[in-house]
């Protein structure tokens, strides 16, 4: 992921007033410092998800061990294998742009966002499975957190597909890089739930 | 002053203040009867006189903020406010609609009547006519101050400014709504409460700090832009889901138990950076700014609204420790400072900046003002910390041991008698912070020798 640029002034420095007076202030948001707030939020909320859910767990480690045999461990390691092959697509579009090669990256972007809508596929077979089951978040508290944290995860999924598409869409270099920034985030999450929901023993 | 239009805010404090004396005293008599619960139990009951001095707060906090919109947009936005009269004829609904609730509250003439009646739900009491007049009044000011903006310059200040104001008004619109199965009443009476104060309000709050460290300490405006956005995005991050933790009892869906946890730990840190943003500037500014009462006014907002909303707000908001000091005097604890950190010192520091520029003299009493700063704070902080103590052993006869409510307030009246004393201070700093403000000092100077440069 790209190092965030914006740390530089943070702090008062001595210069004159600026006074923006034309510009709109839509150009005048700091993106990239705003991905970066947003993807530092989004993974203290899934790092709390996943600590409360290890702590939970202690409690009753049979009951937990039970409800997660009830999961589609290969599905959602072709997941993994989705998402992460979308994230590389997403990488290489940015060093394609930058190396004004646009088509290609329109197509990397395009393909991204359509690896997306794959993991939301695969991910939907797996809660009509959960639910011809009679599984609900309910269930067991192993549920709630598996229906809460899946759940919220491919939520971001739905957003990142917008967001690639956007990003393809109006393919300036910054917008490239604060879009994958976010769909890295999405995957690293991905990466982080899916060995303590699925395979954590 | 550089614009005249700015004038419209004097009003608008003036008002603001007289409510909030009220308010402040309505709270004390309160907090009388609960030591001498018979005090006019008979002409006007407890839950009149609290709904007084809850709604009264509510009420003048929004005219403060109005007012100072009406006081900062016109210099932001660098022209003259839309329409002087639009801002009078939205103070006067606003009055006429607060004295009509004084009456029904006291007199009660219209029980259970739709329109007229009194509904019983806590800060959004007010009868419906009542409500379509504060919308009214509410599209009134948007439609002023949008304009204003639209054709002037914008800067974040403002655009976050409207973006909290919009807000406010529009989430109003769920206090209209009334189901009759209680669980759905509060599931939407907290999409107002809950997300005004953990929302939009934090916009307002944030923009209206950034506009005081602007002017008082001369730090570069893309700086203060800065720490303006983070703390923004940071407010409406956590705060939406945060609702989650109102969800934990009544009748909604478990899942909201881990949402609201997880989601309302983390409005702390929008408060923690405001903290921060206040002091680094204070810190790196070079201005000095003859008008200290504002200064201290603005951190101790930042400092009292980061211990009230984030400290004593992080104390009871993990669904573990909630179930046990819900509703509790814990509550009232935290209820009270993060109101008066957050946004009763962020009026008054509005205020004190405001108020000199406004009648176009020096910032006088300037000693007075601080003291009524101390005396106010250290009073509010009192109450906080006796309810804190009262809460914990509430919690531990009531829900650990689970004795009887009325039992158990009896044996914490020794902390009651004590928040009634810090009653008293608190209302005697209210009223050294108006006379403070509105007596001016006896000139001391000759008019022509007067050198100072007037604030800005
Ligand atoms: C500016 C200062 C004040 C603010 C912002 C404030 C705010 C509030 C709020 C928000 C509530 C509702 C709390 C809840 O729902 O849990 C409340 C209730 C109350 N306040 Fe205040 N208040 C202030 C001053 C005072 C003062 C000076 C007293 C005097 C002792 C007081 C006494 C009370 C009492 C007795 C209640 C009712 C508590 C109950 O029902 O158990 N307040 N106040
Ligand atoms: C300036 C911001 C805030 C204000 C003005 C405020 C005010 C209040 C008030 C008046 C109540 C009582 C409502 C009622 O039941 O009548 C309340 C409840 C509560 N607040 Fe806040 N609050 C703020 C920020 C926060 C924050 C940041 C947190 C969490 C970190 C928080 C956590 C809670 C919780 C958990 C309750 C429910 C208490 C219960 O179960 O009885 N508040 N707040
Ligand atoms: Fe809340």
């Amino acid at each position: 992921m790209p190092c965030p640029r914006f740390i530089d002034n943070w702090l008062p420095v001595d210069q004159h007033m600026k006074e923006n007076a034309t510009s709109s202030v839509l150009d005048e948001l700091p993106g990239e410092l705003l991905i970066w707030v947003l993807i530092v939020s989004e993974l203290l909320v899934f790092g709390a998800g996943l600590a409360a859910f290890m702590a939970v767990r202690l409690t009753d480690p049979v009951g937990f061990a039970e409800a997660q045999s009830h999961l589609h461990g290969t599905a959602a390691a072709l997941n993994t294998i989705v998402l992460v092959s979308s994230g590389y697509l997403a990488a290489r579009a940015l060093r394609l742009r930058n190396a004004a090669r646009r088509t290609a990256e329109r197509f990397c972007l395009v393909a991204a966002a359509a690896l997306g809508v794959v993991f939301l596929a695969i991910k939907g077979i797996e809660y009509a499975d959960k639910a011809s089951l009679g599984i609900t978040y309910e269930t067991h508290p192993f549920f709630t957190f598996y229906y809460l944290l899946t759940g919220f995860h491919a939520a971001h999924v739905v957003a990142g597909v917008l967001i690639l598409l956007l990003i393809a869409w109006f393919d300036e270099p910054r917008n490239i890089e604060a879009g994958a920034a976010f769909w890295h985030m999405v995957d690293l999450v991905w990466v982080l739930l899916f060995p303590v929901i699925y395979l954590l023993a | 002053m550089k614009y005249q239009s700015q004038k419209i805010a004097l009003i608008y404090f003036a008002v603001a203040m007289g409510l909030f004396l009220i308010q402040v005293s309505g709270g004390l008599l309160a907090g009388w009867i609960y030591v001498q619960p018979n005090t006019l139990s008979e002409l006007v009951p407890f839950n009149i006189i609290r709904m007084l001095h809850t709604n009264s707060l509510i009420v003048w906090l929004l005219l403060g903020f109005f007012g100072a919109a009406y006081f900062l947009i016109p210099e932001e936005a660098e022209r003259e406010i839309h329409s002087e009269k639009l801002a009078y004829l939205q103070l006067a609904i606003l009055v006429l609609g607060t004295l009509g609730v004084v009456v029904t509250y006291l007199f009660n003439l219209f029980e259970g009547n739709w329109l007229l009646g009194k509904e019983g739900r806590e800060f959004l009491e007010q009868p419906k006519w009542v409500k379509a007049g504060i919308v009214v009044a509410a599209l009134i000011f948007l439609y002023n101050v949008t304009m204003t903006v639209l054709k002037g310059k914008k800067t974040a200040i403002t655009n976050i400014l409207l973006l909290g104001l919009w807000g406010l008004a529009l989430l109003f619109l769920f206090s209209f709504y009334n189901p009759e199965n209680l669980a759905l009443d509060k599931m939407y009476w907290w999409y107002v409460v809950h997300l005004w104060v953990e929302g939009v309000w934090e916009l307002i709050m944030a923009s209206i700090l950034a506009y005081l460290m602007l002017k008082l300490t001369g730090v570069d405006r893309e700086v203060v832009e800065k720490w303006l956005y983070v703390i923004v995005a940071a407010a409406l991050f956590s705060g939406i889901l945060g609702t989650g933790h109102h969800y934990y009892w009544i009748g909604t869906p478990g899942y909201w138990q881990w949402i609201g946890s997880i989601f309302s730990s983390l409005e702390v840190i929008p408060f923690f950076a405001m903290m921060a943003f206040a002091f680094v500037m204070v810190w790196k500014g070079r201005r000095d700014h003859p008008n200290k009462a504002a200064l201290l006014w603005s951190l101790g907002c930042a400092t009292l609204a980061f211990f009230g909303a984030g400290v004593w707000g992080f104390l009871h908001t993990l669904h573990g420790v909630n179930y046990y000091t819900h509703g509790t005097q814990i509550t009232a604890a935290h209820g009270h400072l993060a109101f008066y950190g957050a946004y009763v010192c962020l009026n008054l520091a509005i205020f004190t900046y405001a108020m000199p520029i406004l009648r176009n003299r020096d910032p006088y009493n300037q000693v007075l003002n601080m003291a009524s700063f101390w005396l106010m704070s250290s009073g509010m902080v009192f109450m906080t910390f006796v309810l804190t103590f009262a809460g914990t052993i509430q919690t531990h006869l009531q829900r650990v041991l689970g004795d009887y409510f009325m039992d158990v307030q009896d044996q914490l009246s020794l902390f009651y008698w004590m928040r009634f004393g810090s009653g008293v201070v608190v209302v005697l700093g209210a009223i050294l912070f108006i006379y403070s403000i509105s007596v001016p000092r006896k000139e001391l100077i000759e008019p022509g020798q007067v050198s100072e440069v007037p604030a800005e």
